[in-house]
């Protein structure tokens, strides 16, 4: 019987077997940021310990800088002692960090590939709960909490217990105009938010190996939207060209070499799972969400769900949902005014999110009254994007283009959703006041949905928008 | 770290399904570089309307103030790693939480630092709640070793994963000190493994 990408990767890792039945598994790549670390080195201090291998750990620092005006000291005195801290703990501990004037700062989960820290067959493990997004390269990589990130300070290792294994297949082709985005929606729609609870999701079948890494990537990220701490694909061609000439990457022979290890990693034809779930392609629609989980979703030209028809408890979830969201049971998503339309985040803000959507935007505008923003993942994003001329698509379009951040996602720095404004975000988490106001309310979509919605003012169909058709994936 | 075996004392009901961490603790109150006066942040938004107002909630409620164990519904502590969440409920003087489920990095974040959450089935939860909601000044004891929750003359089995409990009785739920003791394996496996940008061992 063969094995899994999972099963080999944790064999390869584990130190041993604790007392506690869970595993000490060695961590090859921690990844810290200003908001989840500072207690941690603190606690280091207390016990007077070291970091054990800093040149296993990197950092960046995202989720508090301002993405407008980034001169220090920031407006924020909050935010400015988060990043103070930071710098003075890498520093003392020798840790690299990829700082504000480093040219490589931006989104921890769009900066790891993008620098090539992220490789097949690692684990990896960051104070954040996104960190599932590296999995795209067939890592095993998941968040974690901030006295754990003091255990892997110390000691390179954490205690976790080994998960199950669902293969999900997503056979066939998308149809023109849908996205990672919305397969990932589309399977966490049809799996439930806890449907992954104790479950790694290894992403597979024909769609997926056709898929380039930043679409990937954008699917593993939200592997714990649908419960699953661990999302990953088996490492290809695709994964090493990726990968190949990256800063951080192996290089002359060990290149070759490194590829022969990484592709025996994938899991084996045979390789037995605790589940199994086939989802055909074509059958994905442009997909968004109506309600405050990324749970509560429906194609685009589907309806809001009438609580009527569910039974309780789920209809008191709906109802709760809708009141809060300000729709009517039954209405057409189709046609829900925005007010906000933000590209961002570490889901969807790298550059072929961006070189996708100003694609189709050339020659649009964002309707009167919607504020619209772009928040590259990282400055690497941005310089890339700025200098192919992207940049300017957006800002012709009426789009505000912003220095990198986590930014809008989660509104720990000044872009937030004021009193019960609705923004249509290509972020990851639509839960209650998630945006920055604790009235606000959050559509996740694509990208390109959320072009669509900015240039029409409401929700729409982007395949609408912009006349997409022909077959992309 | 003090052994957990009894956890006494008065509950606050925290009804609603998958309460997230972003509701638990907003995420301005993580803009901080120590977990101290988290606790003041515990379910703000849900406590205090944009004028800083008391709205009703069970934790505005003065009945209910001094409780030391949360009862909560299912699916509890989903969405983001943050510690924060448990740590906000820690400081703001919780010891443990009746839950119907936990999502499962907020129950491992949680146990880390002694905030002791166990499951029961969710109609016994449920009149858990009912109870205390009556009558705020019941006295509820969660026991470890026998695994009850027991309250006014009623009770009923709880749940915890065995090495969780074990780890809690024993006084050993922050593994540090164990994962320390394995520094020649740590030390030989981090020759044996490729580095990002150096060793490359392949
Ligand atoms: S972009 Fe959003 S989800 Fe991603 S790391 Fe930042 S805050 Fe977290």
């Amino acid at each position: 019987m063969g094995k899994t990408l999972y099963e080999k990767v944790w064999e390869a890792h584990t130190v041993r077997e604790l007392p506690d039945g869970r595993t000490q598994l060695f961590i090859d790549l921690h990844l810290i940021h200003e908001v989840t670390s500072p207690q941690a080195f603190a606690m280091l201090k207390e016990r007077g310990l070291k970091v054990r291998f800093p040149d296993r750990t990197f950092a960046t620092v995202d989720h508090i800088v301002p993405t407008e005006d980034q001169r220090e000291p920031f407006g924020d005195p909050l935010a400015q002692t988060m990043l103070s801290a930071l710098r003075e703990n890498v520093r003392e501990h020798g840790i690299t960090f990829f700082d504000l004037g480093s040219g490589r700062q931006g989104i921890v989960h769009v900066v790891g590939p993008e620098q090539g820290l992220t490789q097949p067959g690692f684990t990896i493990a960051c104070g954040d709960s996104h960190t599932s997004t590296h999995g795209a390269f067939g890592a095993i990589a998941f968040g974690i909490g901030t006295t754990q990130v003091r255990d892997v300070l110390a000691t390179q290792t954490v205690a976790v217990n080994k998960l199950k294994v669902r293969r999900i297949n997503v056979h066939g082709r998308l149809q023109p105009g849908v996205y990672a985005k919305d397969v990932i929606l589309h399977i966490i729609r049809r799996l439930g938010v806890k449907g992954g609870l104790g479950y790694a999701y290894e992403y597979g079948g024909e769609v997926i190996e056709r898929m380039d890494m930043e679409s990937r990537m954008t699917i593993a990220n939200m592997s714990i939207e649908g419960g699953a701490r661990v999302g990953y694909m088996n490492p290809d061609e695709t994964t090493f060209e990726y990968l190949k000439g990256r800063p951080f990457a192996p290089r002359g022979e060990d290149w070759a070499r490194a590829v022969t290890t990484w592709r025996s990693l994938a899991s084996d034809p045979d390789a037995s799972y605790d589940d199994v779930v086939d989802i055909q392609g074509e059958e994905i629609p442009p997909t968004v969400t109506w309600g405050v989980h990324p749970g509560q979703s429906a194609p685009i030209d589907g309806a809001v769900p009438d609580p009527i028809e569910f039974p309780e408890p789920e209809r008191a979830a709906i109802e709760d949902a809708l009141r809060y969201m300000k729709l009517k049971p039954g209405q057409p998503i189709k046609g829900v005014k925005v007010d906000v339309a933000f590209i961002g985040s570490c889901t969807n803000a790298r550059l072929s999110d961006l070189r996708e959507v100003a694609k189709y935007l050339k020659g649009h505008k964002v309707a009167p009254g919607v504020r619209a923003l772009v928040v590259p993942g990282s400055q690497q994003v941005a310089k890339a994007a700025e200098e192919e001329g992207i940049a300017e698509v957006f800002i012709e379009a009426g789009f505000e283009w912003r220095s990198a951040g986590c930014s809008m996602c989660l509104a720990m720095n000044p872009d937030r959703l004021e009193g019960d404004e609705l923004a249509i975000s290509s972020s990851n988490r639509n839960y209650k006041g998630r945006q920055g106001s604790p009235q606000g309310r959050t559509v996740l979509a694509s990208p390109i949905m959320v072009a669509a919605a900015a240039v029409a003012g409401e929700i729409a169909d982007a395949r609408e928008v912009f006349g997409i058709g022909g077959q992309h994936a | 770290m003090p052994k957990i075996q009894r956890i006494s004392g008065r509950g606050v009901p925290i009804p609603g399904h998958d309460i997230d961490t972003d509701r638990i603790i907003p995420a301005r109150f993580l803009k901080t570089i120590t977990f101290e006066g988290l606790g003041e942040g515990l379910f703000y938004d849900e406590r205090f309307d944009a004028e800083g107002n008391p709205k009703p909630h069970p934790l505005n409620d003065p009945r209910f103030r001094g409780a030391r164990i949360m009862v909560v519904g299912p699916g509890f502590g989903s969405g983001s790693s943050r510690e924060h969440a448990p740590q906000a409920i820690k400081r703001a003087g919780f010891d443990a939480i009746i839950g119907v489920s936990f999502a499962e990095i907020f129950f491992g974040n949680a146990t880390q630092i002694g905030l002791v959450c166990v499951r029961a089935e969710s109609d016994q939860v449920a009149r858990l709640m009912e109870a205390i909601e009556r009558t705020p000044e019941t006295l509820i004891e969660i026991d470890l070793a026998q695994m009850t929750v027991g309250y006014a003359g009623e009770g009923f089995p709880i749940q915890l994963p065995p090495a969780v409990r074990e780890a809690f009785l024993r006084g050993k739920y922050d593994p540090l000190e164990v994962l320390l003791e394995a520094e020649a394996a740590i030390e030989a496996m981090d020759k044996a493994r490729p580095k990002p940008g150096g060793q490359n061992v392949y």
